[in-house]
């Protein structure tokens, strides 16, 4: 009996193995109506993505390339291709962002602005302002995505560089640290002023805590408030056998949507959240077994995710072009898992999440899906493309940037 | 298709409703199997007649690391020993795999928290210590990682991991 069912998912394996056709779409399986390309190759690491109102895109590359760490790109025929047109910004990082007439990007440790011009062009590519420095940056989650909110603040992920607050980090049944000491500095939301020059921890205000890391972020323009996606903890079945399986390992925890205000706390290490019960739990690191609930007190999360999938960007659609549907609505760029072995690893798509009301419906479908370019993907390393960013252009289409091969990819509706 | 099917179509064995539904099917499925397994065991046992003791072999060793890999190292160094971007770094090819038998002991049994380069790239994840290995489980899975991935070098003793775990005090 064993071996039928093995028989059969074996061949319903095969059978669906290249599923994705590489010379439609750009390789992507995307809904009717939709068309997809490759608008530029090989961009670094590409991470996030800004464009300006004039169709300027800026990408963050994670490693700087000679020296050059933000590559500026235009279509510049009209074609839908982008060019790269110029590069600049001595150091790699994650965040790049456009507000009121200047262009913000990070490198792991600071924040810096570069006035543009009329044409939303960097005056002097030289000569950024150093905002924000200083940050904690030991190499686990150290991407300091920045989104900016329209009272003049720009809010920056510092993400914790710790998987759980154990006493020692990633170590089978090792504790969680009580209360947990990185929490004072990192595993949160920091708000600084936009403009002020040279700020650090003591001139910004800690606005939300208990988030593990915080790849994507998006200011909900509707809602007039931040949204963030966190990437949940790892090693649930690893560090913790003899409560979870490698099925709840997997699929657990929750990659969680939070709406944050000044003062959330979203309860990592303490808790985690499973959305299959709707319930916080409280940590193995803790005291926890898979099913003691944790704290009431941290904030619950709009809409919850299977585990592991490592949400890298967050978009509200605010476009024209698009149906209906997706209006203020948002989009997720998975990364893809590594910590869902020995199962298969999943992600490594975007998401759609259609919003009403400023609130997420509860449904979600997967938007765009073969980036791997595998069907079934058993070790990350084996992921072709990898979402990273996204961006949504003047005309209203959506941008996706890749950090594996650097391709950023274009999706336009064209309705037939 | 909800979302919620579109996501159980992609990873099945992952799935944990997939799971609940299928538990009890499961289960008589492992009863089945370890009957039948211990079945096996008892036909082999009989056959085998004891003749003389075993000679352990490198690729014995190997064969027995692959069981500690599985276990220990894969979840962060991936079903094909290429690591995770960034985060965990690959075995295929390494230089600390490969070269320094003591030093990559030495990160077995101790961990790595080190944010130095590793064959030029910048590895995030902390390595927790396994010393709750044996020092046979670890020479099997260091053989077998040096041995496997397309990597090809000589396997690791007992003896040598012995050796670094409890360095030899020197006699006055």
């Amino acid at each position: 009996m064993a071996m039928i069912a093995f028989t059969f998912i074996t061949v319903y394996c095969i059978a669906n193995d290249g599923g994705f056709d590489s010379t439609i779409n750009a390789g992507l399986k995307i809904p009717k109506g939709f068309v997809a390309i490759k608008a530029a190759d090989n961009i670094g690491e590409a991470r996030h993505i800004a464009i300006s109102g004039n169709g300027i895109f800026y990408v963050k590359s994670l490693k700087a390339i000679n020296g050059k760490g933000t590559f500026v790109l235009k279509d510049v025929d009209g074609s839908g291709k982008l060019t790269v047109v110029n590069s600049f910004d001595k150091q790699g990082g994650t965040g790049v962002a456009i507000k009121n007439g200047y262009l913000y990007t990070s490198s792991n440790n600071d924040v810096f602005r570069y006035k543009l011009n009329s044409s939303n062009e960097v005056i002097n590519p030289n000569a950024p302002e150093k905002i924000i420095k200083g940050l904690i940056n030991r190499g686990e989650h150290n991407s300091k995505s920045i989104v900016l909110d329209n009272d003049g603040n720009i809010y920056v992920n510092i993400g914790a560089y710790s998987n759980s607050c154990q006493e020692q980090d990633r170590v089978k049944w090792s504790k969680g640290m009580k209360p947990c000491p990185i929490l004072d500095s990192a595993g949160g939301i920091w708000q600084f002023k936009a403009d002020k020059l040279n700020q650090t921890y003591g001139d910004g205000i800690r606005y939300a805590t208990g988030l593990r890391n915080i790849v994507g972020l998006d200011w909900n323009q509707q809602t007039n408030s931040l949204f963030v996606m966190q990437h949940g903890r790892d090693q649930l079945y690893q560090n913790w056998p003899e409560y979870f399986d490698e099925h709840d390992g997997a699929e657990l925890p929750s990659e969680c949507l939070y709406e944050l205000h000044n003062g959330s706390n979203g309860g990592w290490p303490y808790i985690y959240y499973n959305h299959l019960l709707h319930k916080k739990m409280l940590a193995p690191e803790y005291g926890g077994d898979g099913k003691i609930e944790g704290g009431k007190e941290y904030q619950d999360p709009v809409i919850a995710f299977p585990g592991h999938l490592a949400p890298n960007a967050l978009l509200f659609y605010t476009g024209n072009q698009f149906p209906e549907k997706y209006k203020n609505g948002a989009f997720i760029a998975f990364h893809g898992s590594w910590n869902r072995a020995p199962l298969p690893q999943a992600g490594y798509f975007v998401v759609f999440v259609p919003f009403k009301n400023g609130k997420p419906t509860g449904e979600w479908e997967i938007f765009a899906n073969g980036f791997s370019g595998k069907e079934v993907v058993t070790s990350t390393r084996s992921a072709e493309h990898r979402p990273c960013g996204l961006a949504q252009s003047p005309d209203g289409s959506l941008y996706i940037t890749d950090d594996s091969k650097g391709t950023i990819y274009k999706i336009s509706y064209t309705g037939k | 298709m909800t979302a919620r099917e579109l996501f159980t179509r992609l990873a099945i064995p992952a799935n944990s409703i997939y799971k609940e539904k299928n538990n009890y099917f499961m289960k008589k499925i492992t009863l089945i199997t370890a009957l039948l397994s211990l079945g096996f065991l008892y036909i082999i046992a009989q056959t085998q007649k004891p003749t003389k003791k075993t000679i352990d072999t490198p690729a014995a060793s190997i064969e027995r690391g692959q069981v500690v890999y599985q276990k220990e190292c894969l979840s962060c160094h991936q079903a094909d020993g290429g690591g995770v971007p960034h985060m965990n770094p690959p075995l295929v090819g390494s230089t600390n795999v490969l070269k320094d038998k003591k030093k990559i002991i030495g990160i077995v049994l101790n961990g790595m928290t080190d944010r130095i380069p590793l064959d030029d790239e910048y590895y995030s994840n902390n390595m927790a210590s396994h010393s709750y290995l044996t020092n046979q489980q670890i020479a099997d899975v260091l053989s077998y990682i040096r041995n496997r991935f397309g990597n090809k070098a000589d396997v690791v003793t007992i003896a040598e991991v012995k050796a670094v775990r409890t360095p030899v005090k020197k006699s006055k």
